[in-house]
């Protein structure tokens, strides 16, 4: 054996990459997390230990807050996981029917929505469902439905769940095209044996290409679980850092904004915006661990 | 492949379902785009109508060409996606070698590290970043986003060039170090130029998100100069909420570039979606 040496190529390689991302990435995170652990106090910082998560579990000032924000949050991703998925299931199915015409166009045309940006589609959709302007109403007595109007951005009951169809609206190409590409993999001899035994359309589909794709729709219900608990913009741009109506659309994101940078009369505590981000750190951790360690293992992959 | 005919109610009612859907999901940016070139009467008279010699109308335009500084909002958002894309690539290629091609102790270790990344948010940070950037007076400059979308972009870089970069052929790069090249020029020369479809996904995914993001700009560099496309029109339009006019031409100015770009780069995207770099 030779004296190991350093083979510096090595380390050039991989130096820049890992340090603007431990320096820009990793170490914030971390120190974000200390951040949490402490507090200002007469301007100088002091270390109170877990006493921000305390204050913000169940301080009512606070826990009131932090508890709306979250059910909020969950009730979006349920949203999404409910309306979003299937929809972009089903475009997928339909996309990858082997003699369909014009597939590229449409798959493109759905694609749009997903490139744009909150500021875009939160504006546009503020104009759109707006009464002054009056284009839904408009629209709804065309049908005869103008009964179903209501402000919907305006209204508590409604503003959430309008909010999180609009972010549907924005992102159903994303599980559209994970699953279009999932469906298209598919070998053909799998199908056709399945149509020799008399599998074909619509029971084609439920048992032999949905089992097929289920990692596929694992991954993106993780992708979704953890975008829509960092999820910040569409609420900032419809509704304002105070999440109106009445917070009936605070989510993490923006209680974590507003806490951490001060909104209004409100004076911007870093501490405490540290522990909500500690706080999202947590739950989005959780979720990738569910998700890695007890699903995705479990899935039966088929050796395709 | 022999199949089954399939039946016409079928092939119409799935055209049926995805002219549907593609109109919904066209819609809104087609009433905005419309709308943005009529006179004001007109926009509320009929929304939905196509502008006419009557109804035709650029105040809009010239409202937020007056007030609004885009052209620097533009040229902003491009510094920043352009640089940290060179950034991304250039620094995840080079960290995805060492890790595809050396044998060295930790080389799984640092994979998973680089890894990390893919699925922790790097917004959790932005308290310890914002504080950094003071420190460090990058606060207010485009460095600031330009190192924070380096940072966000080069865990999946790593990974999926690393995969890619794993399929070059041994035989070549072998044959270059007969031959006398350096551990460099084999990256720079022979490597790269073959993963280059591999880095034009990767540019393509990370384009976007950076292109759009509002947080980081918000938070790190809200100043004048330094607005980028998406702080600038949110801001526009903040101020304007009352001006329908310069509001829909705000938002189409800002739909115009994406648009562009994706018409340019979609099918790079939708090919490096399908070809499951994702997966």
């Amino acid at each position: 054996m030779s004296v190991p040496r350093i083979r510096w190529h090595i380390i050039v390689f991989l130096a820049p990459a890992t340090l603007v991302y431990t320096a820009v990435m990793v170490f914030p995170l971390f120190n974000t997390l200390r951040l949490a652990l402490y507090s200002e106090v007469e301007q100088a910082r002091v270390f109170v230990g877990l006493e921000n998560f305390r204050t913000l579990f169940f301080d009512p000032i606070w826990s009131e807050q932090f508890w709306n924000a979250l059910g909020n949050n969950f009730w979006f991703f349920l949203i999404h996981m409910l309306v979003q998925n299937p929809i972009g299931i089903a475009l997928a199915a339909i996309l990858s029917h082997p003699r369909l015409r014009f597939a590229a166009l449409y798959r493109s045309a759905i694609f749009i929505p997903t490139i744009l940006s909150f500021v875009i589609v939160g504006f546009a959709w503020k104009l759109i469902l707006s009464p002054i302007w009056g284009i839904a109403p408009s629209m709804l007595d065309a049908v005869g439905l103008k009964f179903l109007f209501a402000p919907w951005l305006g209204k508590e009951e409604y503003a959430l769940t309008t909010l999180a169809l609009i972010s549907v609206w924005q992102f159903v190409g994303i599980p559209m095209m994970l699953i279009y590409a999932a469906l298209l993999s598919i070998p053909d001899e799998i199908l056709e044996a399945g149509e020799i035994d008399g599998i074909t359309g619509m029971s084609a589909f439920w048992k032999v290409k949905l089992p097929l794709v289920l990692p596929s729709i694992g991954i993106i219900s993780i992708l979704t679980f953890v975008g829509n608990f960092n999820a910040f913009d569409l609420i900032y741009v419809a509704q304002g850092a105070l999440a109106g109506p009445d917070f009936s659309t605070d989510i993490l994101g923006t209680f974590m904004y507003r806490t951490f940078f001060g909104f209004q009369l409100q004076l911007g505590d870093p501490h405490m915006g540290s522990a909500i981000a500690g706080a999202m750190f947590a739950i989005i951790l959780v979720g990738v661990c569910i998700y890695l360690f007890g699903i995705q293992t479990r899935m039966r992959r088929y050796q395709l | 492949m022999h199949k089954a005919r399939t039946n016409p109610f079928i092939t119409v009612g799935m055209h049926g379902a995805l002219i549907l859907y593609t109109l919904i999901a066209l819609f809104p940016v087609f009433v905005i785009l419309i709308n943005s070139f009529k006179a004001r009467k007109a926009i509320f008279r009929e929304p939905l109508a196509l502008p006419d010699s009557d109804s035709f109308s650029l105040i809009g335009y010239q409202t937020v060409m007056r007030q609004g500084d885009f052209l620097l909002y533009f040229q902003n958002s491009m510094i920043v996606t352009v640089v940290s894309l060179f950034f991304i690539l250039l620094f995840g290629a080079m960290a995805a070698f060492a890790l595809a091609e050396y044998r060295f102790k930790g080389n799984l270790l640092m994979g998973l590290y680089l890894a990390l990344g893919i699925m922790i948010p790097i917004r959790i940070g932005t308290v310890a970043i914002l504080e950094m950037m003071v420190a460090t007076g990058l606060v207010n400059t485009l460095w600031a986003l330009i190192l924070v979308y380096t940072a966000q972009g080069l865990p999946l870089a790593v990974f999926i060039l690393s995969e890619f970069m794993r399929q070059v052929s041994d035989d070549l790069k072998n044959a270059g170090r007969i031959d006398g090249l350096s551990e460099y020029t084999i990256f720079f020369r022979l490597v790269l130029p073959l993963v280059r479809p591999a880095m034009a996904t990767v540019a393509v995914f990370n384009m976007i998100p950076i292109w759009n993001d509002l947080w980081f700009p918000l938070i790190l560099a809200p100043a004048e100069e330094t607005k980028t496309l998406t702080l600038g029109s949110q801001v526009f339009i903040g101020q304007f909420v009352t001006d329908w006019n310069a509001v829909l031409s705000a938002l189409s100015m800002a739909i115009l570039p994406v648009l562009v770009l994706y018409v340019i780069f979609s099918r790079q995207l939708i090919r490096g979606i399908t070809s499951g770099a994702v997966k």
